[in-house]
């Protein structure tokens, strides 16, 4: 049985509930997935951090694009600083449900769930994301930026102790000059309600056209979002031809671990649509970094 | 508790709630708001949104307490000061609105939507109600009625509804006429069971096996009689009569005795304070299960060894249909396909899930509240397990938030009149999704092999179809269904030569029963794709080879039925075929701007029997009663699921009657004040109900007239009933003053007809095995993406013969619906078990189509009118739901080049095949 629901309005307070009550009670944002799944896993108190004051909004600060925990998929794609920095971010958040979950689950829920597909995760993996986790100890608060891969230990496993810990705030350095982002998915229009292969990627171009940096991030391709360093090395120095596409596409099933879900795809079938997804994403980063498609 | 202060709608208020409270929840047990609907408890189907401060949210796990100090609007704050918001007339006038369950969700998402953009496209539409689920619509006319809407809000025009060409209409048959209920309905005021709440009542709670095979050793629920605030815990040994119920065999025990058969089985049932003890105690009752092996396939269960699912073998029906000499016909073919096909079992998904209240009388009579289907067969059932005469058990019937066949079988009718009959008090019983997805039969999986033959210019010579259907572990309608399967196996053709033999089978499922298309949906996926192969495979046009065996007058069909009237499958063959070629495109194609898709058409035809038909007795009794206001009312135990059945009946009797439409009430379903009838189901209401208001309306015009004659002196032919008055040569008198006098002369102004249809045979003695048919053509476009196997479909050209179109608008929403669920049949849907074992337990695991799959349709209506009809008409229910399926299937082949011969469409599977397929190619070549 619910004991509490609390909203405190400060992230002092916040962290400070969570240490008070020991492990009776854990963070909760939108609750989109929380209270789903709640038959499973109810927690006694629920410390509702979407209403934080100051991590309610999107802003830029020390030159990073930064997300507080209460920021809703909703509020995401409507940002004029993500469509124009982070526009994985805003085509990944744009994807997940309708307006009635946008307007209400947020992003920090989305890393918490600590999903391998999640769609913005893997969007904000692929934009170099951060998040900020925050504590109480001592008598006070505690803050740490960790990168966003230490968030995630297992399949629906996060680092992160949601009765012990908060995600306060995500940031990422927003995209510059010759440099654009891009996300793709395929869904199955049957059985579960998970896209079956996400990619993300991040890329800059120098002048002459050739990727000067790439950063590609994709799921479900292992136990936790997958980053696929070898396929991004392999880019370095090239211009994205198809012989490029081509055989970044086998460095990158090469570097993956697909594996068969039942009820939802075959390996082989991710085999197949993997390639076509790191296609997709990247000729939609060169066409935005020329400036042809600046939003999503 | 917590205090919890919103405004909702406009006004502050207050209220001590439960911290694990939803605001769903708060809307409508504190504050009483009923118009804001629960169908799923996981923010997947949207129908419960409401907004927070101006935007959407999915209230049924929205925190109540984050909505302190909040903004709420409600589907009860849209009309203002009596007058509807421009999106709720919209709803109205398009036909948006039928079961009226989700409509509240759809109004105040598309409410949030206009509020941001007032003029939003068709894309815009979609994307903004992507997660607002509705079953009956199809969404045309949602999207049509948002778009009217913002036009009115911007100040333009209206846009009037797209409706169908049919017949110059009479007075009020024939006419686009609004639903009667359907203000009630945008507004929030209308009331399905869950929205009534009786003093002093309990909540029900129903403990399922669990696992779907086990005898029962033990069962002990003291515990949890002993938790506080528990009232009553009823197992087998607490029903006092017939222990088991069903509708045509009694198979399915009320509470289970011996053996549990499938996940869903009933094993107790408890009745406590609040709903959240009652689940507390489902969980302190203890049963000893010693586990039996499982059988979850049809031909498996039918192999001499296989685990019994009853005792008397796991046949439950072996169905047969034979004509000419199939060898013969095989021998004359020059082509023979042969092909094996598989559909899925799929979920009705009405939004509404099953609710039942029983409640005891003063003088000891049991009422059961509930939205069903076939009332009398609840009554008859309810009275057996409670060991009563029939009468002493009143089955009062509430709006239905969709039924699509699923609301045929008893849910918790019994055990709530158990529960009330033991606590003396009224007790609810509302399924969660997770347990109605479980629980209720669903469409029948159906294995096929079907072998065709024809000659060289396309003519059928024969078929052989053998069919398997899982029917799960208790019969329901699962003999009727596969029944239809088998006689429709063959399609809407001519075949000189078939044979088919059929088997509905035993397994440890969920229980398959009646579902839209009843058996037909199936069949027609697998013949129709066989003779699609055929066409290929002998280069014959896919339209032609359906032309020329389509059944025409003086066709015989496979049962040995002579045709004799009302078959339009030509004139819909030939309205496809020219809307078709006005589209101008090849039957594939690409577009140059889309390098990675391929767009192809698909063509299938269809028939359906309205009717119960085999020799069952057909019958429906209605009651017309004259009031002295110059009103009517008409009265019959017969289900409006969300088709429209009150409009019709009430324009019927308005028609006969000569009184405006408005003026016409129509009571449904009260087993104590309506006669009976008979079941919603195979698409009769309108045909056999219709038939009996028209005749009874009839029947009382002409016991008025005789009073109107002596009133006006005049000849009793020569009167006019018409606008509520009886006309004769300039003289008139109101409809109402005629009522009156009949009154004062101690006419009775209230009577019944009972009607019968025509007779029928039973499968294997020839002659009619039903008394009417109707017929479909239809055309789909899909677009495949080569590169991914996603498939969509963009367009359905439709023509059903429906005799005659009564209500062109409520035909239209038929039309739709069906097509949209079909689509869903070949698309998205798949009820799936493993070993027995529900997969699909909540809707997050079962798609059904979304606004985002809606196809543009292009309908038409071809009305061959069938002699015995009503003014014409035959079925419509279910026809419009059939072809859909098969003309996307045989769509994607025609893009492809490979054969969907499992259901539903897997676009990693087709993926695959095609990969496969141009390997080959590659290898030959």
């Amino acid at each position: 049985m619910r004991e509490a629901y609390l909203i405190p309005d400060t992230l002092e307070a916040a962290a400070a509930l969570l240490a008070e009550h020991g492990g009776r009670a854990r963070v909760v944002g939108g609750g989109t997935d929380y209270f789903v799944d709640e038959a499973h896993n109810g927690a006694p108190i629920l410390i509702d951090v979407t209403r934080l004051r100051g991590l309610r909004e999107i802003r830029e600060a020390e030159g990073y694009v930064l997300i507080g925990c209460g920021v809703t998929h909703a509020q995401i794609v409507a940002s004029p600083l993500i469509q124009r920095g982070g526009t994985a971010l805003v085509e990944a958040c744009g994807q997940i449900g309708g307006p009635q979950v946008r307007n209400v689950a947020t992003l920090a829920g989305n890393i918490a769930h600590a999903l391998p597909a999640a769609d913005g995760t893997l969007a904000l993996l692929a934009l170099g994301g951060e998040i900020q986790v925050a504590w109480h100890a001592d008598g006070a608060l505690h803050t740490e930026w960790w990168p966003l891969a230490r968030a995630f230990k297992g399949p629906g496993q996060s680092a992160v102790d949601s009765t012990r810990q908060i995600i306060a705030a995500m940031r990422f350095k927003p995209t510059g000059a010759n440099e654009a982002s891009a996300f793709a998915r395929v869904m199955r229009p049957q059985g579960v309600a998970l896209p079956i292969m996400g990619l993300a990627a991040r890329v800059q171009f120098d002048a002459e056209g050739r990727i000067a940096a790439a950063s590609i991030a994709t799921g479900p391709a292992g136990p936790v979002p997958f980053r696929a360093l070898q396929t991004e090395a392999f880019l370095i120095g090239r211009t994205l031809s198809e012989v490029t596409l081509n055989e970044a596409a086998q460095v990158l099933l090469q570097e993956v671990h697909l594996r068969t879900s039942p009820h939802r795809a075959t390996a082989e079938y991710r085999r197949e649509v993997l390639p076509v997804l790191l296609r997709r994403a990247l000729t939609r980063c060169a066409a935005r970094a020329r400036g042809e498609l600046i939003t999503a | 508790m917590a205090k919890l202060t919103l405004t909702i709608n406009g006004e502050v208020r207050s209220a001590e709630v439960p911290p694990g409270a939803f605001l769903a929840d708060v809307l409508r047990e504190t504050f009483g708001l009923t118009g804001t609907k629960i169908g799923c408890n996981e923010a997947e189907c949207g129908i419960c949104t409401v907004l927070v401060d101006g935007v959407p949210v999915n209230s049924c796990i929205y925190p109540a307490l984050k909505a302190n100090g909040a903004h709420v609007q409600t589907v009860e704050g849209l009309a203002q000061n009596g007058k509807l918001h421009p999106l709720q007339q919209a709803f109205i006038d398009h036909g948006a609105v039928q079961c009226g369950f989700c409509t509240p969700g759809l109004l105040m998402t598309a409410k949030a939507l206009l509020d941001q953009n007032p003029n939003p496209t068709e894309d815009d539409i979609k994307h903004a109600l992507k997660d607002t689920y509705c079953r009956c619509t199809g969404y045309v006319s949602v999207i049509n009625a948002i778009r009217d809407a913002a036009a009115r809000l911007r100040g333009e025009p209206p846009i009037p509804p797209s409706l169908p060409h049919t017949k110059e209409p009479l007075r009020f048959v024939g006419r686009p006429l609004p639903r009667p209920d359907a203000v009630a309905k945008v507004t929030g005021a209308a009331k399905y069971t869950d929205d009534y709440v009786f003093p002093n009542m309990l909540h029900g709670a129903t403990l399922r096996a669990g696992i779907p095979h086990a005898r029962i050793k033990r069962i002990d629920t003291s515990k949890a009689k002993a938790l506080p605030g528990v009232v009553a815990v009823l197992t087998h040994e607490d029903v006092p009569g017939r222990k088991n119920h069903g509708l045509v065999y009694e198979d399915w025990p009320v509470l289970c005795y011996d053996k549990v058969r499938y996940v869903g089985d009933a094993v107790a049932i408890v009745a406590a304070e609040t709903r959240a003890i009652a689940e507390q105690a489902l969980k302190l009752i203890e049963v000893e299960y010693e586990p039996l092996p499982v059988v979850d396939d049809p031909v498996a269960a039918l192999a001499p060894d296989a685990p019994k699912v009853h005792e008397q073998g796991n046949l439950l029906k072996h169905i047969h249909v034979e004509k000419g000499d199939i060898d013969q016909g095989f021998a004359e073919a020059d082509v023979i396909v042969e092909g094996e096909y598989q559909t899925a079992t799929t979920e009705h998904a009405f939004l509404e899930p099953e609710c039942s209240i029983g409640r005891v009388t003063e003088d000891g009579r049991i009422e059961v509240y509930v939205g069903s289907q076939i009332p009398y067969a609840d009554r008859r059932q309810v009275a057996n397990a409670l060991g009563v005469p029939e009468d002493r058990v009143r089955i009062i019937g509430m709006l239905i938030g969709g039924g699509f066949g699923g609301k045929e079988d008893i849910a918790g009718q019994i055990h709530a009149a158990l529960l009330a009959k033991a606590t003396g008090r009224p007790v609810k019983i509302l399924y969660r999704r997770s347990e109605s997805l479980i629980f209720h039969p669903k469409r029948h999986a159906v294995k096929f092999k079907v072998k065709v033959g024809a000659k060289r210019d396309g003519t059928f010579t024969a078929m052989r179809i053998e069919l398997w259907g899982d029917t799960g572990a208790y019969a329901s309608l699962g003999d009727k269904v596969m029944t239809r399967a088998a006689t429709h196996a063959s399609g809407p053709y001519e075949v000189p030569h078939v044979k088919i033999d059929c088997y509905a089978v035993y397994t440890n499922n969920v229980p398959a029963g009646a579902f839209r298309g009843f058996g037909v949906t199936q069949s027609a996926f697998a013949i129709e794709s066989a003779i699609d192969e055929l066409a290929h495979r002998l280069g014959i046009s896919p339209i032609e080879i359906r032309r020329k065996n389509a059944l025409r007058v003086g066709s015989v069909t496979n049962t040995g039925a002579v045709i004799r009237e009302s078959v339009g499958l030509l004139e819909c063959i030939a309205r496809v075929e020219q809307a078709l070629q006005a589209e101008g495109t090849p039957w594939v194609f690409r577009k140059p701007d889309k390098p990675n898709k391929v767009y192809a058409w698909g063509f299938a035809a269809a028939y359906k029997n309205t009717g119960l038909g085999g020799g069952a007795p057909d019958r429906s009794e209605v009651e017309v009663e004259a009031f002295e206001d110059g009103s009517a009312e008409v009265r019959t135990s017969a289900a409006e699921i969300g088709q429209g059945l009150v409009g019709v009946l009430a324009s019927i009797a308005a028609e006969e009657l000569g009184v405006p439409y408005e003026r016409v009430r129509v009571l449904l379903s009260d087993t104590d004040l309506t006669p009976d009838g008979g079941p919603t189901t195979a698409s009769r209401q309108t045909y056999v109900t219709g038939n009996a208001a028209r005749l009874a309306s009839i029947k009382l015009r002409e016991r008025l007239a005789s009073v109107a004659a002596e009133m006006l002196d005049v000849p009793v032919d020569h009167l006019r009933f018409e606008d509520g008055y009886v006309r004769c040569n300039g003289k008139a008198v109101s409809f109402a003053e005629v009522v009156r006098q009949a009154h004062a002369e101690g006419i009775h102004t209230r009577l019944s007809h009972l009607y019968e249809a025509p007779k029928t045979q039973p499968l294997g003695t020839g002659g009619d095995m039903h008394f009417a048919f109707s017929y479909a053509a239809q055309a789909a476009l899909v677009e495949v993406d080569l590169e991914t196997g996603e498939v969509n479909c963009l367009k359905v050209i439709s023509a059903t013969d429906v005799g005659r179109a009564i209500n062109p608008l409520a035909l239209q929403g038929q039309i739709e619906g069906g097509i949209v669920m079909c689509l869903g049949n070949a698309l998205t849907e798949e009820f799936i078990q493993e070993k027995g074992i529900p997969y699909t337990n909540r809707f997050a695991r079962y798609k059904m189509p979304s606004i985002r799959h809606t196809p543009q349709i292009v309908s038409f209506i071809v009305e061959d009118p069938a002699a015995e009809g009503p003014y014409g008409a035959k079925g419509v229910g279910e026809i419009s739901s059939i072809p859909t399926t098969p003309a996307i299937t045989n769509a994607i082949f025609a893009a492809t080049g490979v054969r969907v011969r499992k259901l539903p469409v897997d676009q990693d599977a087709l993926l695959r095949a095609m990969r496969a397929q141009k390997a080959e190619l590659a290898g030959s070549g």
